[in-house]
């Protein structure tokens, strides 16, 4: 029996501790059924974000409403929320099947139904058959998934997940990712993740809410978060960028003496311009320039070959850096132009960005 | 004798070198050691003064000890006393210790400070002033009156070892239990404790063997009727060396260290 | 439309968190203060008050001017003193050994530092005299191997009274100072030997420095303990060795002197608490200068 997925609104939530703004009025609304990722660097106040919705730490004012209920004045065990922590907080007193009951205990559950239901919480997560094992005899993603089996057991309106991964082996994380997203499918709980890898961000998510400084960067799906950031550092903290200073004039723009055609019209003056490096194709010598594609040189300052692919950094006259990357295909290493030489980069239109706030 | 040449360190000082170092170890250590355990044996010499080792072998002391109505007044006492110290001071304290790691309020701190007071003051101050206020409460020589003292020599010590058992206790469980469903009270009952239990039966432990051995306190305050067992050893002691506290010191030796293993066992978490 | 923030209603719940939160240690608050705080400073007062009732300082001029307080201050500060450099000088070799052994040896000689701290100190105060005293086992075993003809005199005097101070006071200096003996970095000895250092040079410059914070915390909790001491004094002094503590209790029990008693105490809280606060400040300072080095 699935519950109905609730929306989250949150309007105005400041925390200040004395001078620093951990919290600095943020207004967040996440849809019904939704996984949205709060994605920052450390500091950023994505935890504390995360523990004003849980009810662990009380801001000093806002609104924060689950569906139609008002919650913010509501301490945490009545909120109906289902945590994850980083460190799983498993309870070592208690084995598998003692933790996943724990929750369903204190809500007056007992008997058959209770381990039916702690069974039917074991197998989503894999875990069939685990139930009598202790807590220090699991590994790692087992722990890890057990924690998630407990935070889902009781069928919460809303599921948090403070950077539930970081603690896990590179190869482990990954699969682990694309199990979440699976669970959350299948389950379709309003779930929202913490994380500092923007990769998992990117991986996993509806949506991501980009922060900093206390601050909301930019909500946006994945797709648009890496094609159309809109500030500097939402364009330096997904992916790697080339940030360029452009002139804008209309439909156009001037970069280091150069014109390229920009998507859309854009307010006359001074812009950042923003480049993807596997976006930028590197023309062989001599190539035609082809029609409908933006063309910068620059010279060549440093070529890295990295295995698969490889690294062009090249700079231009006013002395801009721009980085370009590319298959290592044979032939394609052939056609490069070496350090000290001019290469001719192309990229389409569409992949030419300014950034909406030129501070961020 | 090879491994004198031996190296006992990294610096390559070898055992020979250090010789000097483990007699001189080995004679504190004894020292340390050899009159407590010394007095056990000595209990149970047949002579008025006694010997070691002993020459003829007796239990008349402990049949002295069991067979006088003012010792077995005074243990009773002391047990009562001693059991009713650690029912109101291990509760007491665990729940300041609580109060106090959780609260984020600076006053917490000073409160903290505050409550150490009891283990800082010299005894013998505490001791004169509780005897001045009793008199005028009129609670001098009454049972309430030793356990209400010396719950208070006994809270400080219950709120530091709680405290050093929470801070090595991951928190982030009760935020879990909280997030869960469960209130503050619940997590607290249902998932701290239970593992600070180890901590808790140790500090219950401590404030059970500050209030047996107490004596200054009880000078002034345990006598009468509701005399206890150390005032009454203190005071024959002082007056003439009677070879049945020999055989209460041994019996109280057996007491600590078999409460002792009790908390060993049911505090330690079980293993696998 | 105005969206509420609720601004003063959360407010008005942490300040309620906090509250119950801090009430959890009212209890225990309420406890020491009126058993211990109310009376300690009931005393303090009580020492400023003539017999007569009024405000007077009569009681410190007969502390000063009454030869039998000199002579105690000194006792006091003899035996403390004394005490404190007899277990600076068995517990840091003591202490060091235990350092330097594994972990498995140490913990079993652990086991021997610790049983005093669970035996009862009157327990361990009757073993020494028993022990001291003139048919006791120190002299009946010395005469009987001819070490010595008449029995020694070492109870009711100041030697019984500072063999059972250092045996009760050992531990308390040896925890601390083999705490801060772990803590110091086993490379850095290795490194002052590759340098070039004896290991007595290495020990020299570079452990007994290091060890220093340690071994001034365990010096200061020994010191202020003997302070105040009270038992051992009483039974192993038999009356001759008056401290502090025993000149109280006699100005009570004997006097009935409160005014005495209660500023001769007032003199040793102030002592103790003055001590303790040098200790913190001079620990962060040493602790400041120890890691410099």
């Amino acid at each position: 029996m699935q519950r109905q997925a609730v929306p989250i609104a949150a309007r105005g939530l400041r925390k200040h501790y004395g001078a620093v703004r951990a919290l600095d009025d943020v207004d967040l609304d996440v849809q019904a059924g939704e996984f949205l990722t709060l994605l920052g660097p450390s500091g950023s106040g994505k935890t504390t974000l995360l523990m004003v919705l849980a009810g662990f730490i009380r801001p000093d004012q806002g609104s924060l409403r689950f569906g139609s209920d008002e919650v913010i004045r509501l301490a945490p065990h009545k909120r109906d929320i289902g945590m994850v922590f980083q460190n799983y907080a498993l309870f070592p007193h208690m084995d598998v099947a003692g933790n996943i009951a724990y929750p369903l205990r204190l809500r007056g559950v007992a008997g058959n139904e209770l381990t039916a239901r702690v069974d039917k919480a074991l197998q989503t997560v894999q875990l069939a058959g685990y139930s009598a094992r202790r807590i220090d005899e699991l590994s790692g993603g087992q722990r890890q998934r057990v924690a998630l089996a407990r935070a889902i057991v009781f069928e919460p309106r809303i599921v948090l997940m403070d950077e539930p991964l970081s603690a896990l082996d590179k190869q482990l994380r990954e699969r682990m990712q694309i199990e979440l997203r699976h669970l959350h499918e299948q389950l379709g709980t309003t779930t929202i993740y913490v994380t500092h890898d923007q990769r998992e961000a990117l991986t996993m998510s509806d949506r991501i809410a980009v922060i900093h400084g206390g601050r909301i960067q930019q909500l946006d799906t994945p797709r648009h978060l890496y094609e159309r950031p809109r500030n500097r550092f939402v364009a330096e903290f997904i992916g790697e960028s080339s940030l360029l200073v452009v002139e804008v004039a209309g439909e156009r723009c001037l970069c280091d003496g150069q014109t390229l055609r920009l998507a859309q019209a854009a307010a006359t003056g001074a812009a950042v311009l923003m480049l993807r490096p596997e976006r930028l194709q590197v023309l062989a010598h001599g190539a035609a320039l082809a029609d409908g594609l933006n063309h910068l040189q620059a010279r060549v300052v440093d070529l890295v070959y990295q295995g698969d692919s490889f690294l062009l950094q090249a700079q231009l006259a006013n002395g801009s850096t721009i980085n370009a990357r590319g298959i290592a295909g044979t032939a394609a290493l052939a056609a490069l132009p070496q350090p000290g030489e001019t290469a001719c980069l192309a990229f389409g239109i569409d992949d030419t960005v300014l950034l909406a706030d030129a501070a961020p | 004798m090879g491994w004198l040449d031996r190296a006992a360190s990294d610096t390559q000082v070898t055992h020979r070198q250090r010789l000097w170092l483990y007699a001189l170890a080995a004679l504190v250590l004894a020292f340390l050691v050899i009159p407590t355990l010394i007095v056990i044996p000595m209990s149970f010499s047949g002579s008025q003064y006694l010997e070691f080792p002993p020459r003829e072998w007796s239990l008349r002391w402990y049949r002295n000890y069991l067979g006088s109505a003012s010792w077995m007044q005074a243990t009773a006492t002391s047990f009562a006393a001693a059991t009713l110290t650690t029912l109101l001071a291990t509760p007491l304290g665990t729940l300041a210790a609580y109060g106090l790691f959780v609260s984020r309020l600076r006053a917490a701190r000073a409160i903290h400070a505050l409550m150490l007071m009891p283990i800082i003051v010299p005894v013998i101050l505490v001791a004169i002033g509780v005897f001045y206020a009793y008199v005028k409460l009129k609670l001098v020589n009454s049972l309430a009156g030793i356990v209400l003292a010396h719950s208070m020599l006994a809270t400080p010590l219950v709120i530091m070892i709680v405290t050093a058992a929470l801070k090595s206790y991951d928190m982030n469980q009760e935020m879990v239990a909280r997030s869960l469903g469960a209130s503050r009270a619940r997590a607290f009952v249902g998932i701290t404790l239970p593992q600070i239990r180890f901590g808790v039966i140790s500090a219950a432990l401590l404030a059970f063997l500050t209030s047996f051995d107490e004596v200054i306190l009880a000078l002034f305050i345990a006598g009468g009727s509701n005399s206890t067992l150390t005032r009454n050893m203190f005071n024959a002691l002082r007056d003439q060396i009677d070879p049945t506290i020999a055989a209460i010191s041994t019996l109280m030796i057996v007491v600590t260290t078999l409460l002792l293993l009790l908390s060993q066992r049911y505090g330690n978490s079980r293993r696998g | 439309m105005n969206i509420e923030l609720h601004a003063g209603g959360l407010r008005r719940d942490e300040r309620r968190e906090r509250l119950v939160l801090l009430g959890l240690s009212a209890p225990a608050l309420l406890l020491v203060g009126v058993t211990m705080i109310a009376p300690v400073a009931w005393l303090f007062g009580l020492s400023f008050l003539s017999d007569t009732g009024e405000w007077s300082l009569e009681h410190y001029r007969r502390m000063i001017e009454q030869p039998s307080y000199g002579r105690t201050f000194v006792t006091t500060f003899k035996v403390s003193l004394l005490t404190t450099a007899i277990c600076i000088g068995a517990g840091y070799p003591l202490a060091y050994l235990l350092s330097q052994l594994p972990r498995r040896a140490a913990n079993l000689c652990m086991i021997a530092v610790l049983l005093p701290f669970w035996t009862s100190l009157l327990v361990r105060t009757y073993a020494w005299l028993v022990l001291l005293q003139r048919r006791g086992l120190i002299n009946d075993w010395g005469m009987r191997l001819g070490w010595w003809d008449e029995p020694l005199a070492l109870v009711h005097n100041l030697t019984g009274t500072l063999i059972g101070m250092v045996h009760i006071m050992l531990p308390f200096l040896v925890l601390p100072l083999l705490n801060a003996m772990r803590a110091i970095d086993a490379d850095l000895l290795k490194a002052a030997a590759n340098l070039g250092a004896s290991p007595a040079r290495a020990f020299r410059s570079v452990f007994l420095p290091l060890s220093l914070p340690g071994l001034a915390a365990g010096t200061l909790i020994v010191f202020i303990l003997c302070l105040g001491f009270y038992v051992t004094p009483a039974v192993l002094g038999g009356g001759k060795v008056i401290m502090v503590s025993n000149h109280i209790a006699n100005d009570i029990e004997l006097f009935f002197n409160w005014g005495a008693a209660s500023a001769l105490g007032a003199v040793l809280l102030v002592l103790t608490m003055l001590l303790l606060w040098c200790a913190t400040k001079l620990l962060r300072f040493e602790k400041l200068f120890g890691g410099a080095h």
